[in-house]
């Protein structure tokens, strides 16, 4: 961070960081945040069409059937002359609210769920991401409004037209015209820094991964699975020195405590001996495992002393402190 | 809890810190769990209440731990609880119910007022739409059927006699009321307000032409009755569900204009975020423009078979026209702290 340049930049953060956003909170805490990647929102853009087009399927069907029911009752009661006004009557309702249905799938199924506690989509709740507020703010009900009543023309409206232009005469150049609009807007998302579409733009919103951790065991305490008498004597039995920890900085503690939580024999094993190497280590490691935590352990310990003095080692390159 | 002799046994002085402060994390991880999981009301509401409390406990604890712990995990953790919390302490708290009351007491009319000047330019773009129509059309009757396109059985076409035109206006009384029709004209309508709306985007050009072509077609109707005599019967005709439709449609093509205003003209402001205000502002409005079209598909359904007269139509449309325009500009309630945000 403010430390000496470091020669090597983590793998990880490198492999995402042009996903990488830092957000301020109003309590003035910085936050990271990964913007959802362009391949993870067309997932969760094609699971809600999907759901949708299922829900208008599942609607137009179940009214149907609710409108030949009603119409063989009538027809059973045999009363023609007076029941045709109200059997009339029973299927425009029906109209109405089939009109209604599709009003409403069409223009309140991102609202409804955008306003959720979960500012997600059932599409973007399965694939992991949410909408939040550009400025690190509240996301307003205008917001989630204004983006998506822009769907209406990066997405309904050209595919509406497209199909409507494919059954007339005039194929050729409705379709491309069509075809130009929808791509402007697809494209869109490719065009600026932030990966916003059209209606992010409107609202002030963009879409973020929504990740979930679970808080696991601190690798450097004795976790009460294993056992708690072996842990004191197994952190004693190796001692390091203050030239044998001054060898590695904060990066290359965390890859060691990524290893350790990995628990893979021959990870751990490979580390082991480079570990050994670098920091000279020539008396007999029985177990190795016990081996690395204790070094992790006393290298944290060292590096967080140095942390509470303000002086930070980045990794194994940056000048001994 | 974690008992002491395990705070006092941790060897790192970030691993007491983490041990220390565990149990709060734990109780922030389950509340939020729960109220992503829309199980509101199975929190109690000591939970409810301590949500924005250990939110900020637990912001500070990643704030220190950032400074003092080199523990990756935990760090990992903290930030994702963190940022669980904050988006729903921040997120769209307000129940739909709340923000309706607030908005139609005042929120929607607020948004309306602050967008006048470009309520003018709709208008005056609409006033210019009709009357290009009609000079469209008195110049060369063959853009009436472009403008017009009607079925085979429309009797709404140039040279169609005075009597013929009387009875497309009158006479629907003894009909049902047309319920599947107006459901149709609402979604329809809705969906040309919402692209109205949404063409702002392109710095409001198509919001324009949308908004000339719709009018134009008023236009070619006033021509074409007014050959016959029939402009005030029309006039009323139109004025039953038209003041309230029309007024909608002049709230969208407003809204649309202001986005694409704000954006070709952010001031001394980003784009993005000029952008972003006027698209919050003005999708309030789209709000008010759905609701407007209801009644409007309502009235067109409805209420103008019901009233076979010019005056009565002009009672109904003039009604309309009054209240919207005095719900609009007229009443201002004090507008609270909650309203403005």
């Amino acid at each position: 961070m403010n430390a000496a340049p470091p020669l090597r930049r983590p793998r990880s953060s490198r492999a995402n960081s042009s996903r990488e956003r830092i957000m301020i909170t109003p309590e003035g805490i910085a936050l990271p945040l990964t913007l959802a990647s362009r391949g993870t929102r067309l997932g969760a853009l094609t699971l809600d069409l999907l759901f949708i087009g299922l829900l208008m399927i599942g609607t137009t069907m179940a009214l149907i059937a609710i409108a030949g029911g009603t119409a063989n009752l009538f027809g059973a009661v045999q009363d023609a002359g007076q029941n045709a006004g109200s059997l009339r009557h029973a299927l425009e309702f029906l109209t109405v609210l089939w009109f209604a249905a599709m009003f409403l799938f069409r223009n309140a199924y991102f609202l409804f769920f955008e306003l959720g506690p979960r500012g997600a989509t059932p599409g973007k709740r399965i694939t992991g991401i949410r909408i939040a507020a550009r400025d690190g703010g509240r996301l307003t009900a205008e917001m989630v409004i204004a983006r998506n009543l822009l769907r209406d023309i990066e997405l309904f409206m050209p595919l509406v037209f497209l199909a409507s232009a494919s059954g007339g005469g005039d194929m050729a150049g409705a379709s491309l015209a069509a075809i130009a609009w929808f791509l402007v807007f697809v494209l869109f998302p490719f065009f600026n820094r932030d990966r916003l579409r059209a209606g992010d733009v409107i609202a002030g919103s963009w879409v973020v991964e929504a990740p979930k951790r679970k808080l696991e065991a601190a690798m450097s305490l004795s976790s009460p699975a294993r056992p708690a008498v072996a842990a004191p004597a197994r952190v004693s039995a190796y001692r390091f020195g203050e030239a044998e920890l001054a060898a590695y900085g904060e990066y290359e503690l965390q890859t060691l405590e990524r290893v350790l939580r990995e628990n893979r024999a021959e990870a751990i094993r490979q580390v082991c001996e480079a570990i050994c190497r670098k920091i000279g280590w020539t008396a007999d490691v029985t177990d190795e495992r016990a081996f690395l935590e204790a070094y992790y352990t006393q290298l944290r310990a060292r590096l967080e002393a140095g942390m509470r003095m303000g002086k930070r080692k980045p990794d194994k390159f940056a000048g001994s402190s | 809890m974690i008992a002491q002799s395990a705070i006092e046994a941790a060897a790192l002085r970030s691993d007491r810190f983490r041990l220390e402060r565990e149990g709060d994390w734990k109780r922030l991880e389950h509340i939020v769990s729960r109220m992503e999981k829309g199980r509101m009301r199975r929190l109690s509401d000591d939970d409810v209440l301590a949500l924005p409390v250990l939110y900020r406990t637990v912001a500070s604890s990643l704030s220190v731990a950032r400074e003092t712990s080199l523990d990756a995990a935990t760090l990992a953790y903290l930030e994702s609880l963190v940022q669980r919390a904050w988006f729903l302490v921040y997120g769209p708290r307000v129940s739909l119910g709340a923000w309706l009351r607030r908005f139609l007491g005042g929120g929607l009319s607020a948004s309306v007022r602050a967008i006048w000047p470009d309520l003018l330019i709709a208008l005056a773009v609409m006033v210019a739409g009709t009357i290009v129509g009609w000079l469209l059309v008195a110049s060369d009757v063959e853009w009436y059927h472009a403008l017009f396109p009607g079925g085979p059985g429309e009797a709404r076409v140039p040279g169609a006699s005075r009597a013929v035109l009387f009875d497309t206006l009158f006479g629907n009384d003894g009909q049902d009321p047309m319920s599947a029709f107006a459901a149709y004209l609402f979604s329809n309508n809705a969906q040309v307000s919402i692209l109205a709306f949404a063409f702002g985007f392109a710095f409001g050009i198509p919001t324009l032409l949308l908004l000339v072509q719709n009018t134009a077609v008023l236009g070619a109707l006033l021509w074409l009755y007014h050959g016959q005599g029939l402009t005030l019967e029309l006039a009323g005709w139109l004025s039953v569900h038209g003041t309230t439709e029309l007024f909608a449609i002049l709230l969208s093509g407003a809204a649309g204009l202001h986005i694409g205003r704000s954006m070709a003209f952010p001031g001394d402001r980003p784009v993005l975020l000029a952008a972003a205000e006027a698209g919050r502002r003005a999708s309030q409005i789209m709000a008010g423009v759905i609701i407007m079209l209801v009644i409007a598909a309502i009235l067109e359904g409805f209420a103008r078979q019901l009233i076979d007269n010019t005056p009565g139509r002009f009672a109904v449309g003039g009604s309309m026209l009054v209240f919207w325009l005095v719900y609009f500009f007229a009443l201002r309630p004090p507008v609270d702290g909650a309203a403005s945000r």
